[in-house]
């Protein structure tokens, strides 16, 4: 610790970190442009200037930047000192110079950094009188806008979008006051994590261009804290609605998650939610498909569910609350997980070595201060977008140790931790069928087969010390990369093993899980991560369940006669021939859903489901982290939770299992007693009867203006507002005006701060955790009495080395972070990014042996079906595979790996 | 596409450097001498090359003005402005040139022949005003020496 | 005569090839340091013999070298500054262009002193003879083993390269420059960390201007008493001075350090041309304050000039005559400064085009008293510390100075409302 002095006063702050952090740590504002908590400092944009005395006698003092300035003990400044503030009201007098004043129309009105700064300065009078310059702006995709006009210069954006997110495709142009950030030519950003550069930039640059299809000012949007379902990852978000619709996503920091930033399938993918495709009304199917009262429905389907024998098929992109009140509505026996049998292997073996095994899942914060990485048979950039992020950053840690040491500087002097470690990378392996995005970042990145990437991690535990059955009959170049991956490993102090279901290959899992066993066995606080397909696999699979195969039989053996199906397009867990098959066979089809899919085309009862905006409830991340999301708004017409529906259903049959539950608080309360993994998810957040000074928290800013006008076309009486009876949120802009507990905060705003920016105010120190702690609960930690082998035994076994099979290809996953999720796909800009026809991708060498070519099509058989697909070539891709993109329309084949017949 | 000797210049280069980027400056002044100026296409072709985006090779050779994005005549001419050519009356020197050739700063010649630039200090201060063509550096001008010096240039 | 060691040997418009200049005794000198000195002692002479940059900031070279690690692995870097675009500024070129040996000589030696590897002279892309020239005596050094390995036997290893600028003054700001010889835009780095300890791709990395390089041979040769004999005043050495403008004869020459003003124009320079008076000058290129005709017996060192309130920068003059008009006279120089900032800092970046708007304003007679206290403010919120390099603070002294200095003139735009010079048109 420090003790420096700010204006006459001491505090007592942490030393190593920079001045402007501890003086925002601290509370005390000072305004900043070029740093970024994320990003470090560069000290380009002058704005953070205080005066430094040399010590008490000193009166004079010399002005210096903040953000550049190491924090260090009897460090004596001022930021209110005359000359100081003066400057810093320049600063902001320079940056107006070009500026356009278009406050009025600018997206980023109300929640711009730039506003704030220039007010926090006192600047309000414009002393430049000549022309301004003017730039041309560029069409960026469909993503972001761009007005370089407004533009101040602060190099956040390169910074981050080069710099942090490794892109490619942005850059700052010319020089002196031409100075021009964006693209060599005009043209979609590619890069996965774009959509921060909204956040980034503080001004209007680069703004959100899904909310300028139907904007709203920040402060006139009603919000809820609520978590990503665009993956397992579970980052924390913030969704803003206006006149029932939803319009925006942005970052919900969480120090311990997803930090400041999100992946642009998290950020955009939400128009789902106002698709046409939605499934407003409850329908009942006889010939045709009629639209029936609630009442109506409920009493239909009382006599369906007393009558006969009812199975429920749960979903793991849907809440746990729905799962668990399905499974305790049709009972334990009669619920089926919604997930592909390669998806449920992957899910059950995962839990298992998480839970029983010694090693942790890391929060995604540690995985990126992870010093070395292997990861095995993962396109993180596709199947866990923000994970990759925090393995860039993994990747730099040893280096900016180097630099740290060898220049004697420290992490956050960003400019000068880059020239001294220039382009090195710690170390890094990726293992995968194809290559990846972050192949560029390796030390290593290597193309096999899913069993021969397997048998690579074995080879490693083995190294390592793992009692591995000795594989033998390794390449030389294998060999070599088995070792180097071994001695990287072993020299590092915080390795991070990465695989997941990116190859729907259980060996590499057990593999991933030897070689992180082995390294915790030499003391290591070695790391294991592995992705989960959907925002709840990991909690369905802990909620527990059946196969989904069995419930195929038992609807085709005539055992079932109604079958509720629960946020779930089973085209998606079965192939066309297997769903169709089985849908004709269910006699009563019960389907609570979002959109109007393929399940729902054969479905006898139609229940609208709220999505994520429109309901409560708690999702698994794949760290085992339990999570809350909270309804943005209040469902508009017969749409409610899957929970409350299923809830209703429980009610008018008399389930037992249900009795006395109606609000959200009663089924996370049950699902905690009843199941002992989910200890503590009733406490995630605050209960529905939490109150500060007597108040609820409000979604809605104090500022929220013409509620009494929204409906005046309607009706010129207000409306009474929603009433929240399930949390302690409340639907409008009364209540506590404070800061609520992290885990409900609905969005950023503090006195002065109306940008993102204003995050620093809810977190103890910047960078670092929310007040009362970052949100969620983890609900699975290492087996603590295990040692080395632990309580579950190592996996021995490695698999035979893949041979290609005369005749066939086996047909492995190929992910699409746009086209491969269900639901985000339904954001026009989504869309258009996704690869849109599917294809099968193959090696030169089984192309000319069956003589296709790009484009061309190609005929296979899976499972006695036929598919023909539009050929692709890839080189590195081993030969006797082909690869398939899952989860894209039109695909028809739900289940790889899996062998196509030619 | 680059040339065959475009090519190989670069990759001479490039065993000067520890990491291909760094020859990115070369790079580029080697296609220019080429061609005279760097077009889109070239910035795009040095990219493969150095295994850089062509953005990353963009934004270098935006920054320095001696790196033409746009094309110029056969003959570039550089004017000195800088202060003692200031002082020593090149304004004279500036307006004989925009008539003579009927072009404004940064304006190529109607036959392509010359364009028209102004340039900070030539480093001859003692010998002003100056300018240069192509490689040529002229001291000492007077107005009326414009003339026969542009003869030179085809 | 006064002893020219820098130049005394060169003729005017000729070159010293490798022989010319071994025939004066060169290499003489890296023949001493290779068979008697260690690195340290390299360094501590030139320490000793107080020789301070001449690149402009008059740093002194022995304590800059001295902080270079001497342990640890992996390449060092030696780099000669020879951007040389300072306005006003054409004394380096005379040394590449005369005698490139002794630069190339100096620099082994420097290189030898903080152990480098490799070494650059960064010619700026308007000196195509002294590239040329710089070439041609590259080749001939290497021919002759004092480049390559095993220099003069001994077991040390260098190489030298030629790397031409592709124009923009921040190349000149030794961090800037190391950007752009990574490639990179040449923008420059915050210090600390200081490029002796993180330098060219990361590595320790030692950057002297071309006069600074020229003297090590002689130093080492003629050892400190002497160098420090050659100078009038505390600075040692001596310096390549000059003059431009409307004086009859413009030029360079190498004097005593500490010649004063007065000796340069009126001996040197022959004197104000016929019906031109002499109003001021910038002592040391377009970033140095004015003097004026008070100061014109101040000596031409580093600490007589500081002392007088400007700096002596690269020792050559611009002379500002009673016929030419202070404000266009800045204007100009703004002018240049704001087109060369790299953009990177905001006051640097929009400050600059705004006191050149001013200043042309003024010049155009729309110049207002409040354009006055903006002119003001700015000289004040450009200074030193504010900026992240030092173009800035640069930019500003001529025209703090001449705020100081020609005031009346400045005033005399507002409240006439033209030019009262009238003599340069824009
Ligand atoms: C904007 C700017 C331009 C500069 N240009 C040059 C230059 O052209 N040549 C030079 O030797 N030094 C120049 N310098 C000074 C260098 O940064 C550096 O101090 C010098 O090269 C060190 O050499 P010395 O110690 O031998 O003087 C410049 C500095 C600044 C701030
Ligand atoms: S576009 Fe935005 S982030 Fe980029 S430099 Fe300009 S103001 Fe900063
Ligand atoms: S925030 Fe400190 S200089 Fe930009």
């Amino acid at each position: 610790m420090a003790i420096i002095h700010i204006d006459g006063k001491s505090y007592d702050v942490k030393e190593g970190r920079n001045l402007l952090e501890a003086c925002l740590s601290l509370g005390i504002d000072l305004p900043y442009f070029c740093w970024h908590p994320a990003l470090g400092s560069v000290g380009a944009c002058r704005q953070c200037a205080v005066k430094s005395f040399k010590d008490e006698k000193d009166t004079k003092g010399r002005l210096i930047m903040s953000c550049m300035e190491p924090v260090k003990d009897q460090l004596r400044i001022s930021v209110t000192d005359q000359e100081a503030s003066a400057f810093r009201e320049q600063v902001i007098g320079w940056l107006m110079t070009n500026h356009p004043h278009d406050c009025a129309v600018c997206d980023e009105g109300g929640s711009c950094h730039l506003q704030d700064m220039t007010v926090m300065t006192g600047h309000s009078y414009r002393n430049y009188h000549f022309t301004k310059r003017t730039y041309k702006n560029q069409y960026l995709g469909p993503f972001l806008n761009h007005e370089m006009n407004r533009c101040i210069q602060c190099y956040r954006c390169v910074r981050f979008y080069k710099d942090f997110a490794g892109g490619k495709d942005m850059d700052v142009f010319a020089a002196h006051n031409h100075v021009y950030f964006g693209r060599h030519k005009e043209g979609t950003l590619e890069s996965e994590f774009s959509g921060n550069l909204a956040e980034i930039c503080p001004t209007g640059v680069f703004t959100d261009k899904t909310l300028k299809q139907h904007y709203t000012r920040k402060w006139d949007m009603t919000y809820a804290p609520s978590i990503c379902q665009g993956c397992s990852l579970g980052c924390n978000i913030i969704a803003g609605e206006r006149y029932g619709s939803l319009r925006q996503i942005s970052t919900r920091y969480n120090g311990a998650v997803n930090g400041y930033f999100l992946c642009d399938r998290g950020r955009y993918g939400y128009e789902f939610v106002n698709s046409p495709r939605r499934i407003r009304e409850i329908a009942i199917r006889n010939s045709t498909l009629a639209t029936i009262t609630a009442d109506d429905a409920l009493r239909h389907l009382k006599d369906k569910l007393t009558g006969g024998r009812v199975i429920g098929i749960g979903s793991p992109r849907a809440s746990l609350e729905s799962n668990f009140v399905l499974q305790q509505l049709v009972g334990q026996d009669q619920f089926y997980l919604g997930m592909t049998h390669t998806e449920h292997d992957l899910a059950t073996l995962a839990l298992k070595i998480l839970k029983q095994g010694p090693v942790r899942t890391p929060s995604m914060q540690e995985a990126a201060a992870a010093d070395a990485v292997l990861i095995l048979g993962e396109d993180l950039l596709n199947t866990a977008p923000m994970l990759g992020l925090a393995v860039r950053q993994a990747v730099r840690r040893q280096p900016t140790q180097d630099a740290m040491n060898a220049a004697h500087v420290l992490a956050w002097q960003d400019a000068a931790v880059r020239e001294a470690m220039q382009d090195r990378n710690g170390p890094c392996f990726i293992l995968n069928i194809q290559p990846t995005g972050l192949d560029e970042i390796a030390t290593r990145a290597y193309h096999a087969a899913p069993d021969n990437i397997a048998r690579i991690g074995f080879a490693v535990a083995q190294v390592l010390g793992a009692p591995v059955t000795v594989i033998t009959d390794l390449t030389e170049e294998e060999r070599q990369l088995v070792q180097q991956i071994a001695d990287a490993l072993s020299a590092a102090a915080r390795p991070l093993i990465i695989a997941g279901y990116g190859m729907g290959n259980e060996a590499s899992l057990r593999a991933a899980a030897d070689v992180s066993w082995a390294l915790h066995a030499q003391g290591k606080p070695a790391m294991l991560s592995f992705t989960m397909p959907e925002c709840n696999t990991l909690g369905l699979e802990m909620l527990g369940g059946l196969r989904l195969d069995s419930a195929v039989d038992a609807v085709l053996n005539g055992e079932v006669d109604t079958v509720i199906v629960l946020e779930n397009d089973l085209y998606r867990r079965m192939d066309k021939h297997t769903a169709d098959h089985f849908l004709k066979h269910c006699k009563d089809l019960v389907l609570l859903d979002h959109l109007y899919n393929a399940t729902a085309e054969k479905a006898t009862v139609l229940l609208p489901a709220g999505s994520f905006a429109e309901s409560d409830g708690t999702l698994v991340n794949n760290e085992g982290r339990a999570q809350r999301f909270f309804q943005v708004y209040g469902a508009t017409g017969a749409i409610q939770e899957s929970w409350r529906w299923l809830l209703q259903l429980g009610a008018i049959t008399g389930n037992e299992r249900l009795r006395h539950m109606q609000f959200l608080d009663d089924v996370t309360e049950a699902i905690a007693k009843r199941q002992p993994v989910f200890a503590g998810i009733d406490h995630l957040t605050p209960p529905a009867d939490f109150r500060i000074a007597g108040q609820k928290i409000p979604r809605e800013p104090h500022r929220y203006s013409g509620r009494t006008a929204m409906q005046a076309n309607v009706n010129v009486s207000e409306p009474k507002p929603p009433v929240d009876d399930d949390t302690a949120l409340s639907f409008t802009m009364e209540g506590y005006r404070g800061e609520p507990p992290s885990s409900m905060i609905p969005f950023f705003w503090w006195p002065g701060w109306n940008s993102v920016q204003s995050i620093n105010k809810f977190q103890v120190e910047i960078g670092g955790s929310l007040h009362d702690g970052d949100p969620g609960k983890r609900l699975l930690e290492p087996n603590g009495n295990s040692n080395g082998n632990g309580h579950i035994p190592w996996f021995t076994d490695a698999p035979e080395h893949f041979v290609p099979m005369a005749g066939h290809l086996l047909m492995v996953p190929v992910y699409h972070i746009y086209g491969s999720e269900e639901l985000s796909v339904h954001t026009p800009g989504i869309a258009e990014r996704s690869p849109g026809a599917p294809y099968i991708m193959l090696n030169p060498d089984d192309a000319k042996r069956y003589e296709v070519a790009e484009h061309h099509q190609l005929q296979l058989a899976v499972n006695g079906h036929p598919y023909t697909f539009t050929v692709k070539i890839n080189p590195a891709l081993h030969r006797g595979m082909a690869g398939v993109p899952v989860g894209l329309q039109g695909i028809g084949i739900a289940e790889v790996p899996e062998l196509g017949k030619l | 596409m680059l040339t065959a000797t475009e090519i190989s210049r670069i990759e001479h280069e490039l065993q000067q450097v520890p990491v291909k980027k760094a020859a990115v400056i070369e790079a580029l002044k080697i296609v220019q001498e080429q061609r005279r100026w760097v077009s889109d296409e070239n910035v795009e072709d040095i990219a493969t090359l150095l295994d850089m985006s062509a953005d990353e090779v963009d934004s270098v050779a935006t920054f320095y003005n001696l790196i033409f994005r746009r094309p110029v005549g056969r003959h570039v001419i550089l004017l000195c402005d800088s202060i003692s050519c200031w002082v020593m009356g090149y304004e004279g020197l500036r307006s004989k040139l925009m008539e003579l050739l009927q072009v404004k700063y940064g304006q190529t010649t109607q036959d392509g022949r010359f364009t028209l630039l102004p340039n900070a200090c030539l480093g001859c201060c003692d010998r002003a005003p100056a300018l240069m063509v192509d490689n040529d550096l002229y001291r000492d001008l007077k107005v009326d020496e414009i003339e026969s010096i542009l003869m030179k240039y085809e | 005569m006064t002893e020219a060691p820098l130049t005394g040997h060169i003729k005017d418009g000729e070159t010293l090839d490798l022989r010319a200049y071994e025939a004066i005794g060169g290499y003489q000198a890296l023949r001493k340091v290779m068979q008697e000195m260690t690195p340290q002692e390299v360094t501590a002479l030139v320490k000793e013999s107080n020789l301070r940059g001449r690149g402009g900031a008059g740093f002194s070279t022995g304590m800059k070298w001295s902080f270079v690690p001497m342990d640890g692995k992996g390449p060092k870097y030696l780099i000669c500054n020879a951007d040389e675009m300072e306005p006003g500024t054409f004394k380096d070129r005379w040394l590449l262009e005369g005698n490139p040996h002794q630069l190339i000589e100096g620099m082994i030696i420097s290189a030898y002193a903080i152990q480098a590897d490799i070494s650059f002279v960064f010619m700026r892309w308007a000196y195509k003879e002294a590239a040329a020239i710089m070439r041609k005596a590259l080749s001939e050094a290497y021919a002759a083993g004092y480049l390559g390995s095993n220099i003069l036997g001994k077991d040390y290893h260098l190489e030298m390269h030629l790397h031409t600028g592709v124009g923009r003054y921040m190349c000149g700001e030794e961090t800037a420059l190391l950007n752009s010889l990574e490639g990179k835009r040449a923008t420059p780095r915050a210090k600390p960390p200081f490029p002796q300890i993180s330098g060219l791709f990361g590595r320790p990395t030692i950057v002297n201007n071309v006069e600074t390089l020229s003297f090590i041979p002689h130093i080492m040769n003629k050892g400190v008493a002497w160098f420090q004999s050659l100078s009038r005043t505390g600075d040692g050495g001596t310096k390549i001075y000059g003059v431009s403008g409307r004086v009859n004869k413009p030029g360079a020459w190498e004097l005593p350090m500490g010649v004063t003003v007065r000796e340069l124009l009126e001996e040197y320079a022959g004197g104000m041309q016929n019906g031109y008076g002499f109003r001021g000058a910038l002592p040391g290129g377009a970033s140095t304050d004015f003097l004026t005709t008070e100061h014109l017996d101040v000596p031409m060192d580093f600490t007589a000039i500081a002392a007088a309130g400007s700096r002596l920068g690269t020792g050559t003059m611009v002379v500002l005559d009673d016929h030419t008009c202070p404000v266009g006279f800045v204007h100009n120089l703004e002018h240049f400064f704001a087109q060369e900032s790299c953009g990177f800092c905001t006051p640097c970046r929009e400050g600059l085009p705004w006191t050149e708007k001013i200043l042309y304003a003024l010049e155009q007679g729309h110049g207002t008293t409040a354009d006055l206290e903006q002119l003001d403010l700015h000289t004040r919120w450009l200074g030193p510390g504010n900026t992240f390099c030092a173009l800035a603070p640069g930019a500003m002294e001529p025209l703090q100075s001449a705020l100081k200095y020609f005031r009346e003139d400045f005033e005399r735009h507002v409240h006439e409302k033209k030019c009262p010079y009238g003599n340069h048109s824009h």
